[in-house]
């Protein structure tokens, strides 16, 4: 590895990568999200120390590859079955952590019973949700999350509520199920919110060794490519637009529902990308 | 007494998607004049005014920054960088106005 | 201690699968097998084994696909439109290598169909079913008894080959009481250890990983070289089959399940009418007893198969027989069971049209 060695005598680390990452150079494009939420979830398995008893689900979508990169036991699924793979990891090791790492296409589209129906049963897992309104590995075709007006290569005009319907909100649907313990909604797009999203998968995984019921936590992602903008460009578009639509914060905390002000409710307010 | 941190960044990983310059309250990173092997400006330090606030490290989708942190006194005069265990042709450029001469070239 | 009982088919299998040390069972109920999700969700979970009803067959098979991922015996049953929704998955659980039982309890199509027994998904089930190139381990049982043996047998079929087994029969024989014993079965003495599966990894080996993506095409290849090299062994080593007055018949029946027992029916009646047949019943449709057939084919004047389609598995005897002899065949659809008469009618037929041939 090549590197610029700064002198750093008398200092100390304080960050560097975790263990849990292999060496593998991820395959995502320059400022993807997924680099990051890795990165943290991989973070909080090497400070937990549960790597040993961490079983991890692919599914199919950017991060198909993602085992490549996370240094544990995994299982890559069949698109839109994690849920389904992870129920039946988990039903036979009860006592060993199981995650799943799902894009919107893969937990919203494809997989909605898949999701919908382990929440219910309150599987004892963790689901991560990546939602950058986008399907990025196909090319940048039209998520299910993409916002109103939103340019894709299958909504070239803009996504319109007459023929593509509504973005869907599946984590507060989920937060409604009884099943699920801790809901919250999470971003990378800065500093301060991979700080928050580290604290939620850490709390995820606490209730999980509780075996509280499931956990998901929504990150708000960004798809440069797919966007068609720089990773700093992604990064504003995304708190502009993303939030007034999937506004971070916990949705569902030790299994109450979370008073809240009113959220924007989907219009026919348009976005422009 | 001033907190003094410092990074260092795996240069051949890192892609070049300039977030941690964004995150970097003290405007220590920029990017590479140069490219890496897969033909990326990297992040390099331009001041010696990094507090080790982790910023950077923690939105890097590529882990590539690895952050120090110390609360000694003010550094004595010191080697910039040192640069090791090169594959291939490198070019480094160093702009740092905090050194004398400023900028420096080093082939190896 | 080995144990007698009278029982359905499917009661028998669920009960077997129990003996058999299956560790999860995950399920969506369609008739005509619905009794096995029943049975195992009172015995099954008495006696230790997570049994659940799930939303979906789709859902189902990608949770045999994560519990037989970390190693455990994990099993599903269906009948054909369920197992039609479940092919995607399968695909994913041959190329991923991963043990487990299947069962179709198969009903007549296509489509929704009828809920009678039908064997119409003969291709489905030995040729592959989803995409790609691969094959289950088949068993057709033709007795209650077999529905039993066949849920050991094809557990440990599984865990030796790591491919899939599908145990493939049809709705009378799920519905029909017959006697069953049970034999003594430890499945401790069974299971084989299984050092590929995500429990978590130790520090002393590099991560496992359970998949079936392999971007680069010279690296699918080799998985794909892998499985066929497989499916060879399988081929050379695990080849059953039954037969029954074949020494010296004119001409021999092939069929399997329920039409086979059907077929001993028709021995006897042939017998009355002064016809000798006999009957080759494969108990393995894949891999296929072509070899049989191939020596049969030197011995006897005719084939005549029987089967409650339109004519699959004759392609497989034909392949078999290779043009050296004439193959009959007769079949019933959309859930209608053959009687022995109306078979003993049509090899009537077929055999007096060879004869004709044979004059010319």
């Amino acid at each position: 590895m090549s590197e610029i060695q700064v002198p750093t005598n008398g200092m100390e680390v304080v960050w560097e990568k975790p263990k849990t990452l292999t060496d593998t150079r991820m395959h995502y494009c320059p400022g993807c999200g997924h680099g990051v939420v890795h990165k943290v979830l991989m973070e909080v398995i090497a400070d937990l120390g549960i790597q040993d008893k961490t079983i991890g689900v692919a599914p199919v979508g950017c991060s198909v590859i993602s085992y490549n990169y996370m240094n544990i036991d995994m299982q890559e699924a069949a698109h839109g079955r994690a849920t389904a793979v992870a129920t039946g990891i988990k039903r036979v090791l009860p006592d060993k952590l199981v995650f799943t790492y799902q894009g919107d296409g893969d937990l919203a589209a494809i997989g909605t019973a898949e999701t919908i129906h382990a929440c219910n049963r309150g599987e004892n897992f963790l689901i991560i949700f990546i939602n950058n309104a986008i399907y990025g590995m196909t090319g940048g075709q039209m998520a299910p999350t993409s916002l109103l007006g939103m340019v894709t290569s299958t909504t070239p005009e803009g996504r319109q509520v007459e023929t593509q319907g509504f973005p869907i909100k599946i984590t507060e649907m989920v937060a409604t199920l009884p099943g699920t313990y801790y809901i919250t909604r999470q971003s990378v797009h800065n500093p301060t919110a991979v700080r928050y999203l580290k604290k939620a998968v850490e709390k995820a995984f606490k209730h999980q060794l509780d075996k509280k019921g499931t956990c998901l936590i929504e990150v708000v992602s960004n798809c440069p490519s797919g966007w068609k903008m720089n990773p700093v460009e992604a990064n504003k578009w995304l708190e502009q637009n993303m939030f007034p639509m999937y506004s971070p914060g916990d949705i569902k905390i030790e299994g109450k529902l979370v008073e809240k002000k009113p959220t924007t409710t989907p219009d026919k307010k348009e976005t422009k990308l | 007494m001033a907190v003094r941190g410092t990074v260092k960044v795996d240069i051949e990983t890192c892609k070049g998607c300039e977030l941690c310059v964004e995150a970097c309250p003290q405007d220590t990173l920029a990017m590479s004049k140069e490219i890496n092997n897969n033909g990326y400006h990297y992040a390099v330090t331009i001041q010696d005014n990094c507090t080790g606030c982790v910023n950077c490290a923690l939105v890097c989708p590529d882990a590539v920054i690895t952050v120090y942190r110390s609360s000694a006194k003010k550094k004595d005069k010191e080697a910039v960088a040192v640069i090791s265990n090169v594959k291939g042709d490198l070019r480094v450029t160093i702009d740092n106005p905090n050194v004398a001469g400023g900028v420096g070239g080093i082939d190896v | 201690m080995s144990e007698i009982r009278l029982m359905k088919g499917n009661e028998a299998t669920a009960e077997a699968s129990i003996r058999a040390g299956c560790d999860a069972y995950f399920g969506y109920p369609i008739t005509p097998q619905s009794e096995i999700i029943e049975y195992l969700s009172d015995q099954g979970r008495k006696r230790g084994m997570i049994v659940m009803q799930v939303e979906s067959e789709v859902a189902a098979i990608n949770m045999i696909y994560g519990a037989a991922g970390a190693g455990a015996r994990a099993m599903t049953t269906s009948s054909s439109p369920g197992i039609s929704l479940m092919q995607e998955g399968i695909s994913y659980i041959a190329c991923a290598e991963l043990p487990c039982l299947l069962m179709n309890v198969n009903r007549g199509g296509p489509g929704l169909g009828t809920i009678q027994p039908s064997q119409g998904d003969y291709f489905q089930s030995v040729k592959g079913g989803g995409h790609g190139d691969y094959h289950l381990i088949v068993l057709a049982p033709a007795s209650v008894q077999e529905m039993a043996d066949f849920v050991y047998l094809g557990f440990d079929l599984a865990d030796k080959y790591r491919n899939p087994v599908l145990l493939l029969t049809d709705g009378a024989l799920g519905q029909m009481m017959e006697k069953v014993i049970f034999p003594d079965y430890d499945p401790k003495a069974h299971k084989l250890p299984k050092p590929w599966a995500t429990v978590g990894k130790n520090s002393n080996r590099p991560p496992n990983v359970i998949t079936s993506l392999h971007l680069h095409s010279d690296e699918m290849e080799k998985i794909n070289l892998r499985l066929q090299e497989k499916y060879r062994k399988i081929e050379a080593n695990e080849v059953r089959y039954e037969l029954m007055n074949t020494e010296g018949a004119d001409v021999v029946m092939i069929a399997y399940g329920l039409t086979a027992r059907i077929c001993q029916r028709v021995i006897e009646l042939g017998m009355q009418s002064g016809l000798n047949v006999g009957l080759m019943r494969p108990i393995t449709l894949y891999p296929y007893p072509y070899e049989i057939l191939a020596k049969l084919s030197e011995q006897v004047n005719g084939f005549f198969v029987v089967e409650m389609n339109a004519g699959q598995m004759v392609e497989d005897v034909r392949l078999g027989v290779n043009g050296k002899v004439p193959v009959g065949f007769y079949g019933r659809m959309g859930g209608v069971i053959p009687t022995a008469e109306e078979i003993l009618h049509s090899l009537q037929l077929f055999m007096k049209s060879i004869a004709v041939k044979e004059k010319v």
